[in-house]
């Protein structure tokens, strides 16, 4: 109550217990703190525990939710008759990864089947741990000066943060496959040689050489 | 030569019987219940995945995966130790429990050459009294009686052995020449002994209804010493179990007892996965020897709170002759038969088997209680532990023993 006579409306909200008679709004109030009333932690260990017990048996008794994925008869569940567990069992069931996930390397090819690498070493340059190594050769093509002889990456070494397929010029190394580096008893067997990660490669859409088109001249916006 | 069935009944045998019969088992299967449970819990599958060749069972082979994996790990033995304190300490920690058990009447009285019968009234008296049967009132039998030692002072015998299985956790911080595991051993010395204390005293308003220590009288009596609600079939009855009569006991019983195991919410001694605990020192078996010690303990606490509290091996309303609503004594010679009020007849086999099911029952459903206690509440602070122990826990113990001290002295008067 306030200490000079105003009667002050009880609302809902903390306590009022008394009001400055300078300003109506500065007010000292009560707060409750639930947790200052249980202190032998009866009533919470109560609640904890029902909590979890719901949670347990719920989990226990009720179908898993993906079952209908799973199930051979896939009779159908209603989703609220359904358990909470998220687990994913892995080898059985796999998420399907974001479109962007950076898997392992792969060596994209031309038109013949050739790798479209042409040794420019920019992915080796920018690598930022040192992963990639390419031995550049002689080109047999006009329009194409080199290729590479050797091109290995150590998957050991490399952090996934996919600069090489930001730095490549011409569409030649991606990390779309999906793929997670495969495990190995040896570390030499971590090495992508260039036939293995142009085994996963396909053929680009892009014109790779200086004999197609320029692609100023087939933009849809020529004023930039 | 003794008999088969003097063999059985030698308290060795049955030792041997419930250590490897059924409390190791039961401890090993703890370990995987508690990551299953704990898992579905928090909306997990926890570990499925152990199999030998397509058997699966859910996981539960992963005990087996964990107890090879413990035997051949490296028992690395860290330079400065106290070689013997150090090997000594796990096997003060296990010891106590399994010594403890023999206290626990697991079971009620076998006569295995009645096995296949029905019991007639006399033997049902004998049975309830624990005489052998003999040529003058029944039919010559042995007798096996499921507990291994029946002594006067039974659960006081409990909390003497009970108290050494600490010195395994202070002597393996002392041991260790590591001054994190010397701490957790002094905080688990600390705890146990602000808890024992509560402990003890909060079984003491049990003592006082039951007028006994032995558990069990406990069990084939309940509080009919007290309250005389049905003499024919006193500890069957549930209203005759402990539970109904000494909640606030159970309930601190409870409390101290989690306590005791060292686990959570109480686990400040070893805090599994943030603070140093006294066995950090400790790898391979050696470890493995705590650990299955902790999940012993469980069982064991388990064990006294379904003999103390929730009737031990009886089940509802079920004699050693069958089911029986109402009835009374009767005096036949120096013995009080029950007569009359039997709706169900059972083989002794069939009421044996229940029985001991019963117990298993209740046991596991107590160690479910106490998983699930451990992943629901968060850890204490070392100051709450000890205001919880000393300020209230003891207090409301010694008022519990007050109160039912006084109900008692006025039944005794009624």
């Amino acid at each position: 109550m306030s200490d000079h006579g105003h009667h002050v409306e009880q609302t809902v909200g903390p306590k009022i217990i008394a009001v400055s008679a300078v300003h109506p709004r500065v007010r000292t109030i009560q707060i409750e703190r639930p947790e200052d009333e249980d202190t032998t932690f009866v009533a919470a260990t109560a609640k904890g525990l029902g909590i979890t017990i719901k949670h347990f048996a719920k989990n226990l008794f009720l179908p898993l939710r993906k079952l209908t994925t799973r199930a051979k008869t896939g009779a159908a569940v209603a989703e609220k008759r359904r358990n909470d567990i998220e687990t994913v069992q892995y080898p059985e069931e796999k998420v399907v990864y974001p479109e962007r996930f950076r898997g392992l390397h792969r060596l994209m090819l031309r038109d013949d089947g050739a790798v479209r690498c042409v040794a420019c070493m920019c992915c080796p340059t920018v690598c930022p741990a040192h992963c990639i190594t390419i031995v550049p050769e002689e080109s047999d093509s006009k329009s194409i000066e080199k290729r590479p002889a050797i091109f290995e990456i150590d998957e050991l070494r490399c952090v996934v943060c996919g600069l090489c397929v930001e730095a490549c010029p011409c569409d030649a190394i991606r990390m779309d496959t999906g793929e997670h580096a495969h495990p190995v008893e040896d570390r030499a067997n971590a090495i992508e040689t260039k036939e293995s990660m142009m085994a996963r490669g396909i053929k680009s859409i892009a014109k790779q050489g200086g004999e197609g088109p320029n692609w100023q001249s087939t933009a849809k916006n020529p004023q930039r | 030569m003794p008999s088969i069935w003097e063999i059985l009944d030698w308290p060795g045998t049955k030792w041997l019987f419930l250590a490897f019969g059924l409390v190791m088992p039961l401890a090993s299967l703890l370990t995987w219940a508690e990551r299953r449970q704990s898992a579905m819990m928090q909306d997990r599958l926890g570990p499925n995945r152990a199999n030998i060749g397509p058997i699966k069972l859910k996981g539960i082979l992963h005990f087996i995966a964990d107890a090879v994996k413990m035997i051949f790990k490296e028992d690395f033995i860290p330079g400065n130790v106290h070689k013997g304190l150090f090997a000594l300490a796990p096997v003060l920690a296990l010891a106590p429990v399994l010594i403890a058990f023999a206290i626990i009447p697991f079971g009620p009285t076998i006569y295995p050459h009645e096995f296949f019968h029905h019991l007639d009234p006399i033997q049902v008296a004998q049975f309830h009294q624990h005489i052998p049967m003999d040529g003058e009132v029944g039919n010559y039998t042995d007798s096996i009686r499921l507990q291994i030692f029946s002594i006067d002072f039974g659960l006081i015998f409990y909390f003497a052995i009970l108290t050494l299985a600490n010195y395994g956790g202070t002597i393996a911080g002392w041991a260790s020449y590591n001054k994190w595991a010397l701490l957790g051993g002094l905080r688990s010395s600390s705890q146990m002994m602000s808890y024992e204390v509560a402990m003890g005293l909060s079984l003491m308003g049990a003592f006082l209804l039951t007028g006994a220590l032995e558990p069990g009288a406990i069990v084939e009596h309940g509080a009919s010493a007290t309250f005389q609600l049905d003499h024919a079939m006193s500890g069957s009855n549930p209203l005759n179990w402990l539970w109904l009569w000494q909640p606030l006991g159970l309930v601190l019983f409870v409390t101290a007892a989690i306590a005791e195991t060292k686990r959570a919410p109480f686990d400040i001694p070893e805090g599994e996965p943030e603070i140093i605990g006294y066995f950090v020192e400790y790898s391979g078996i050696r470890w493995g020897m705590f650990f299955l010690a902790e999940f012993i303990e469980i069982v064991f606490i388990s064990a006294v709170i379904v003999t103390v509290f929730f009737g031990g091996w009886q089940v509802p309303f079920l004699d050693a002759d069958g089911f029986r609503f109402g009835g009374e004594l009767q005096q036949v010679g120096s013995m009080m038969v029950p007569t009359g009020g039997m709706i169900a007849p059972l083989p002794h086999w069939l009421v044996v088997l229940m029985q001991f099911g019963a117990f298993g029952l209740k046991v596991v459903l107590l160690c479910w209680f106490q998983l699930m206690v451990r992943w629901t509440l968060p850890r204490f602070r070392a100051d709450q532990l000890m205001n919880l122990g000393w300020k209230l826990l003891l207090p409301l113990a010694l008022g519990n023993v007050m109160v039912t001290a006084l109900v008692r002295l006025i039944s005794l008067y009624w």
